[in-house]
């Protein structure tokens, strides 16, 4: 895309501290690119760091010892992980909003639904507080909640685990953010609130125009959310391309794991993708060749011994294989 | 809400009820003739038949429980026996300084912990952390009297800025009134700041874990704002807890500190009352002081419903 995008991330890595011993690396070697009005979807297996990925660009990581160990992201060109804390705190709500995904404890239970969609704006905006509360009202009408007016005032108790998400992103999307990071959205949801809360969050950013960052384990999410996919496994990038290319072609044997352990095609919502055999492994047992070869069917010497590079096998498709590009015909 | 108010004062009565009947019991039902402890060694079996019929213990135990219960509801704890004066008064006169210094007390305590307890789950593990908590463990685990004895050589016998001993009413001179607290309410205070800090501290780190703490920093807030509106409202119910659990247990042991510092409260009437046994005194404070914990428990009930929403009317 000509284009330049919103959010950039550029070789990321994501540690935790460990005391004397040198740090435990999470995240490695993270890079991608959002763009107005672009979805991307970052899938793979559970504790493979998506989440750490979306929370280091907002400088949320686990305290005291998560952080940010190499790497930069760019907001509009401008470097988020060395601004101040009083820099990141405006972006956060505002130019970079997130959505987590437990809907059931990501709401505070003692403050009103209101206030908390209000605040945000106080925050950063500096409305008054009847303008706030406006705002507040006028988002939960967005976010299609019946009775709006009545639910401003209760507590997330109040409200079913659907409801919460909407209030969710009516509290995330207040500011009119340029780049939505939603966490696996839907997964504590009903397939039906799920359907319902994705078709919410694809017509909200077609009005507003955000890039969106969609965190799953489910391609049948990604089937229909997604322009572009990102495919991480043990904390790395192994296949990335637009959806066409990553479903057509997928490259990357364990992006094809996941394609055959989905039913259906967009049937299969709600799966968690744990049909491959074996387990991913640990964060510091992790092989010093393609982490994923101890499971892979095609892995060769080479595979266990050195970890292959990303190349670039099509148009905007790149894997991480020795199988595929150079490495595959040496 | 007034509904849930009301059910839950009605529902102090039976408790109140159960008290009432106990107290009644202990003064009959204690060994010996408490006429003739009452009178004394060098008393005559005539002083003894003559206290026997003012206790009304001449009569049966039924009798006795519906007077005594009668005077109860009409206001009258009975007449001290050896002030001769009425009970009733006596408490009063002695409520300000108990209250004063429980009150006091408690206010410094929650003033210095709570902010204490926020900083050092903030700073979890931190030398800051570190030091507040060595502090409160040094707190408290020196005795009140040994705090109060150091504080009385060091501030009011060494350098003579405060009073050693006593208690003015405000209503006399308020200056005087603030001058004599201190002293004792630093001494009585320091072990409530060391448990309240804990209390927070413990329970601020669990709610920092929390989702919502996530949620709130996500959305741009300050971290004053987070710490103090996000997760202070919600760490507040066992830390209301502890405070009202606190003011009540002061209500009722202000004994040692108002003997240090020769305060005229409570503590001084219970331990002059029972040295001297004159039962309807004890009685009466031991009514009062039920009457106090179970108007205490019934605040911190209250005060759950407005702090926590969950809490259902
Ligand atoms: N506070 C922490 N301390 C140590 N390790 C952590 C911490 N938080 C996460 N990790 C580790 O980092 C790895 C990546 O975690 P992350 O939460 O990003 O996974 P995920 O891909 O979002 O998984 P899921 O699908 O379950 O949400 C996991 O192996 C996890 O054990
Ligand atoms: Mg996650």
């Amino acid at each position: 895309m000509a284009q330049e995008p919103v959010l950039a991330v550029e070789s990321l890595r994501v540690e935790f501290a460990t005391g004397d011993a040198p740090p435990v690396v999470a995240v490695s070697d993270m890079s991608f690119e959002v763009h107005r009005g672009e979805t991307l979807c970052i899938v793979g297996e559970s504790g493979c760091g998506k989440s750490l990925t979306a929370l280091s660009i907002l400088r949320l990581l686990p305290r005291p010892y998560g952080r940010i160990g190499a790497g930069r992201v760019l907001l509009d060109g401008r470097d988020l992980t060395t601004v101040s804390e009083a820099e990141i705190r405006a972006v956060r709500g505002r130019a970079i909003s997130m959505i987590f995904q437990e809907p059931m404890t990501s709401l505070n239970p003692v403050l009103t639904v209101g206030r908390q969609i209000a605040e945000t704006v106080m925050v950063h905006e500096g409305l008054s507080w009847q303008d706030c509360m406006d705002r507040a009202l006028e988002m939960l009408r967005q976010v299609r909640i019946p009775e709006p007016e009545r639910r401003l005032h209760e507590y997330p108790h109040q409200l079913s685990g659907g409801m919460r998400q909407r209030v969710m992103i009516a509290m995330a999307l207040a500011c009119r953010p340029r780049v939505l990071l939603a966490d696996e959205p839907t997964t504590a949801l009903d397939v039906t609130i799920q359907a319902q809360i994705l078709d919410l969050i694809r017509d909200l950013q077609q009005e507003t125009g955000a890039a969106v960052v969609l965190i799953t384990h489910d391609l049948g999410v990604v089937a229909e959310m997604a322009q572009r996919v990102l495919v991480m496994y043990a904390g790395s990038k192994v296949e990335e391309g637009s959806v066409e290319e990553i479903f057509d072609a997928p490259s990357h044997p364990y992006t094809r794991g996941l394609m055959a352990a989905m039913p259906h095609l967009g049937g299969g919502r709600g799966k968690r993708l744990n049909e491959i055999p074996g387990v991913v492994p640990a964060l510091d047992a992790r092989p010093p060749g393609c982490a994923f070869a101890p499971r892979c069917m095609q892995a060769v010497a080479r595979c266990h011994a050195e970890a292959p590079p990303l190349v670039q096998i099509g148009g905007t498709h790149t894997v991480a294989c020795w199988a595929h590009g150079q490495g595959a015909r040496a | 809400m007034w509904s849930y108010v009301a059910r839950r004062v009605l529902a102090t009565l039976p408790v109140m009820g159960v008290v009432a009947v106990i107290v009644f019991l202990m003064l009959r039902l204690s060994p010996g003739d408490p006429a003739a402890i009452i009178a004394g060694d060098h008393a005559t079996s005539e002083d003894i038949a003559q206290i026997r019929e003012r206790l009304g213990l001449d009569r049966s135990l039924a009798e006795q429980f519906v007077w005594w219960l009668g005077q109860l509801l009409s206001g009258d704890l009975g007449t001290s026996i050896y002030l001769d004066r009425p009970v009733l008064g006596l408490i009063l006169e002695r409520v300000e300084p108990t209250l004063a210094l429980s009150i006091s007390t408690m206010t410094f305590a929650v003033a210095l912990a709570i902010p204490m307890g926020v900083v050092a789950a903030w700073k979890a593990g931190s030398w800051i952390d570190q030091s507040i908590m060595a502090l409160s463990v040094l707190a408290f685990s020196v005795p009140v009297f040994l705090i109060g004895y150091g504080l009385v050589i060091g501030f009011s016998l060494t350098l003579e800025l405060l009073p050693v001993q006593g208690f003015v009413s405000l209503a006399e001179d308020p200056v005087g009134f603030a001058r004599h607290l201190v002293l004792p309410t630093v001494a009585l205070g320091l072990v409530y700041t060391a448990l309240l800090a804990r209390i927070t501290r413990a329970t601020m780190l669990e709610t920092l874990n929390e989702d919502y703490i996530r949620t709130a920093r996500a959305k741009g807030l300050a971290e004053p704002r987070v710490l103090i509106l996000h997760a202070l409202k919600n760490a507040s119910v066992p830390i209301v807890t502890t405070i009202g659990t606190g003011l009540a247990l002061l209500i009722g042991g202000v004994v040692v500190t108002e003997s240090v510092f020769a305060v005229p409260g409570i503590g001084r009437l219970t331990i002059d009352a029972v040295l001297q046994r004159d039962y309807p005194v004890i009685q009466g404070v031991i009514l009062v002081i039920a009457g106090v914990y179970v108007l205490v428990n019934l605040a911190i009930d209250l005060a759950y419903s407005l702090l926590d929403p969950r809490i259902r009317y």
